[in-house]
C-alpha cells in the first residue's frame, strides 16, 4: 500500500505534504501578522497551495484560474486597496492585544473541529458511474448547454459589480 | 502517509482548517481589509470542499469545477465592490477600522 519515497507516486505524495504545508503557511501568515501588506503576501502563498491542490484532484484547468483570478487579480487589488487606503499601524498593533485574541482563536478552532469531526466521521457513498471524465472538454460542454444561463448571470454579476465599484469611487471622492 | 492525495478525507480537513482560519482572521482583525481577507480564505475553504466531493463523489465531475469557477468569480466581483466601498469609507472617516465606523444616519 505505501509507495516507496523515490517512487513516481512517492514523489506525488511528498509534492501534497509539501502543498499542504504551503497553504497552512499562508493561511497562518494571512491571519496573524500585524501589517495588512504581510498578510496579503500570505493570501497569495495560500492560494498558490491551493492551486496545487486543486491540480491533485484533477482539475488542472481550475487550478490555472485559481493562479490567475486569486494570485493575479484580487491578492493585487487588495494590495493596491492598502496603498491607498493605509490603516494606522501602531492603533491597531495596540487593539490586537488582549480578548480578542483569544476568543477568535476558540471561535475559528471550534468552527473547524465541528467541520473536521463531521467530514472524517460523515459516511460518504461512492458514486455508482461517472457519466464523464470531468475534462476541460466536457467543462466547456456544460458550460454553454446546462449552465447557459448562470454563465450569462455571472457575466451580468460580474459588469454591475464594475460599474458599481467605479460609481461608489466617484461618490466618495465628490463629498470630499 | 504518502497516499495521502487519494483520499477524501484530506481535502475535507484541509477545507475546514481554511475555513477555520477564516473565521479567526475575521473575529481578529480589526481593519476592513483585514476582514476582507479573511472572507478569502472561507472562500477558498469552500472550494476545496467542493472540488474534493466532485473528484471523489460526483457522478459528473464537471459540477464541482463549474461551481468553482462561479465562485471564483463571484468573490472577485465581491473583493472589487468591497474594495471601492473600503477606499470611499477612507474618503470619509480618514480610517479603515471597524470601530471607527459608528455614526450612523438615517
Amino acid at each position: 500500500m505505501n509507495p516507496s519515497l523515490f517512487s513516481p507516486e512517492g514523489l506525488a505524495g511528498v509534492i501534497f505534504l509539501i502543498l499542504i504545508c504551503v497553504t497552512m503557511i499562508g493561511a497562518i501568515i494571512a491571519t496573524c501578522t500585524k501589517r495588512l501588506i504581510r498578510s496579503v503576501s500570505g493570501l497569495a502563498v495560500c492560494f498558490v497551495g491551493v492551486a496545487g491542490l486543486y491540480y491533485f484532484l484533477n482539475s488542472p484547468f481550475v487550478a490555472m484560474m485559481e493562479l490567475l483570478i486569486y494570485v493575479g487579480a484580487v491578492c493585487v487589488t487588495i494590495a493596491f486597496a492598502i496603498m491607498l487606503a493605509e490603516p494606522d499601524e501602531a492603533r491597531l498593533a495596540r487593539k490586537l492585544s488582549g480578548l480578542s485574541g483569544g476568543l477568535a482563536a476558540i471561535c475559528g478552532g471550534a468552527v473547524s473541529f465541528a467541520l473536521g469531526y463531521a467530514a472524517v466521521n460523515g459516511h460518504w457513498m461512492a458514486p455508482a458511474a461517472q457519466v464523464n471524465d470531468g475534462s476541460l472538454k466536457m467543462i466547456g460542454q456544460s458550460l454553454l448547454t446546462k449552465y447557459s444561463m448562470v454563465f450569462e448571470l455571472i457575466s451580468i454579476v460580474l459588469l454591475v459589480a464594475i460599474i458599481g465599484s467605479v460609481a461608489l469611487a466617484r461618490a466618495g471622492r465628490r463629498g470630499n | 502517509m504518502l497516499t495521502l492525495s487519494t483520499q477524501l478525507n484530506t481535502y475535507l480537513v484541509i477545507g475546514a482548517i481554511l475555513f477555520g482560519f477564516g473565521i479567526f482572521g475575521l473575529v481578529r482583525r480589526p481593519s476592513l481589509i483585514g476582514m476582507l481577507i479573511a472572507v478569502e480564505l472561507v472562500l477558498s475553504g469552500a472550494s476545496i470542499n467542493f472540488m474534493a466531493f466532485n473528484r471523489f463523489l460526483a457522478p459528473d465531475p464537471t459540477v464541482g469545477q463549474i461551481i468553482t469557477l462561479f465562485i471564483m468569480a463571484i468573490a472577485a466581483a465581491e473583493a472589487a465592490i468591497s474594495l471601492s466601498i473600503v477606499i470611499a469609507v477612507y474618503r470619509n472617516y480618514k480610517s479603515i477600522e471597524v470601530e471607527d465606523l459608528v455614526e450612523l444616519k438615517g
